[in-house]
């Protein structure tokens, strides 16, 4: 599925304070072992993508997010969902 | 490769702090000398830890009532409640339950993990909607686990944040239980009730309330927030445990709901686990009639609750932001948390040490709880440890 680029960026933008200076964002980046993200950070990034995108995101689907396409494809979906 | 390898971050975190702090691991209550202080490391030590807010687990009548039932029934069910192990003292202690909540009726699980895995699991399903405050306890987040609804969080005690959530699931036109604790465990702050029912009344939502840590703290008759707040018809579910104020173990829901008493039916936690032993169903039988008898005892709590708080505001710590039986210090350094926990040890005061991500924010936090079963003596000791320990660890 082609992934929206404008929730990409929007995701890069949200998730840039919360991982380490220098470090590239791109789609395939793991959340986890290349952004070293812990649970707390996730639910944060949750939170501001929520507020942000006028969305609410189920932590049901989170335990199918691994890296930053993964989560912009669910967003997407939500969004299409309405 | 083998199964063991996912806990290698963990064996890593645990040698860390075993070189750092090696009594961590080795809290042995090696004797028990009342509610409120063991043997640990060879040392008298207060337990300023314990959740044990009125101080009843070695009150005589309950241990007594332990004692009886013990040798009258056994020392355990040996069966789920849908099975053999529905004794008449659970379904006294149903009855005197919703009796004390004033609802219609009430359901015992064998702990209050169990109840929250229970309801959370069982009251909503497929297609319905969870909106859980973020800093809900675990076996909240577990009962959500465990079913098969659709989970939201809102900001931790902010019914507008709550409000805004609601109005974006509003079009999805289904069934949403909002959970909130009473006292959160971590901070000991409570929740701001009266909002949140007025919140979840405007949209039409039901209302769980976990008074795990409020029962027999808060409220005129120890009913826990929604008593003191006056928003007890504004709760759909009261969920709650033993293993605090009533000094056993055990778990509780009540409502008014008719249909609870079908969710027993459908609870796999409530159906696939032995229920309590007769000593813990009679030990909190007799408790529960002390909190509704003793009001001084909970008095006695808050007069020591607001000492600590008090004491440790003047020592400069970065304490909750209210006054509760939970007095919480924050605390960015972990190798200084270390090191006034185990200072307060050695001064023989022992406290809860909480290490990120088990707290809200991502601090370390050494987490008081006191017991209206600390003498003033007592009180004296943790307060002096506490200065000890602040001249000692001088790091803000």
């Amino acid at each position: 599925m082609q992934v929206n680029e404008n929730i990409i960026e929007e995701l890069t933008r949200i998730l840039q304070p919360f991982v380490p200076q220098g470090l590239k964002i791109e789609e395939e980046t793991d959340l986890v072992s290349d952004l070293g993200l812990d649970s707390l950070k996730v639910m944060k990034i949750v939170e501001s993508v929520e507020d942000s995108l006028d969305i609410s995101i189920p932590l049901n689907i989170l335990p199918e997010v691994r890296t930053v396409k993964d989560f912009a494809l669910q967003i997407q979906k939500l969004i299409g969902d309405g | 490769m083998s199964i063991f390898d996912k806990f290698e971050q963990l064996a890593a975190a645990r040698q860390e702090l075993e070189n750092n702090c090696g009594t961590f691991f080795n809290v042995v209550m090696e004797e028990i000398l009342s509610g409120t202080e063991a043997v640990v490391n060879g040392r008298p030590t207060i337990l300023a830890g314990s959740n044990n807010y009125l101080g009843l687990s070695f009150d005589p009548d309950c241990v007594d009532a332990a004692c009886k039932a013990a040798r009258k029934e056994g020392t355990g069910t040996t069966g789920s409640r849908m099975a053999n192990g529905t004794f008449s003292g659970h379904l006294a202690l149903e009855q005197e339950l919703a009796e004390f909540f004033n609802r219609q009726s009430a359901i015992v699980f064998s702990t209050g993990y169990v109840a929250n895995l229970a309801m959370l699991s069982t009251l909503v399903g497929p297609g319905d909607i969870i909106l859980l405050d973020a800093d809900c306890h675990a076996s909240i987040y577990d009962g959500c686990r465990l079913g098969d609804a659709e989970v939201h969080r809102f900001r931790h005690n902010d019914p507008q944040d709550l409000e805004k959530r609601l109005m974006r699931l509003e079009k999805r036109n289904t069934n949403i239980l909002v959970v909130v604790e009473g006292l959160y465990s971590m901070m000991g702050d409570r929740a701001p009730l009266a909002d949140i029912v007025a919140v979840k009344d405007k949209h039409g939502a039901y209302l769980l309330l976990d008074e795990a840590h409020s029962l027999g703290v808060l409220g005129a008759n120890g009913r826990g927030l929604a008593e003191e707040d006056g928003v007890e018809n504004g709760v759909d579910f009261v969920v709650g445990t033993f293993s605090k104020s009533l000094g056993a173990i055990g778990g509780f829901c009540a409502s008014n709901h008719p249909e609870l008493n079908l969710a027993r039916y459908a609870s796999r936690p409530y159906v696939f686990t032995a229920s309590s032993s007769p000593s813990v169903i009679a030990s909190t039988r007799t408790a529960l009639k002390i909190l509704q008898k003793r009001s001084e005892l909970r008095d006695r709590l808050w007069d020591n609750a607001q000492r600590l708080y008090r004491k440790l505001q003047d020592l400069n710590f970065s304490v909750g932001p209210e006054p509760s039986p939970i007095v919480a210090v924050r605390l960015e350094d972990k190798a200084e948390a270390l090191a006034l926990w185990s200072g307060l040890l050695e001064n023989g005061v022992y406290v809860n040490l909480v290490l990120p991500p088990a707290t809200p924010d991502g601090n370390c936090l050494l987490r008081s709880s006191v017991s209206a079963g600390h003498t003033p003596e007592q009180m004296d000791r943790i307060c002096e440890a506490f200065t000890a320990v602040r001249k000692a660890v001088k790091t803000v």
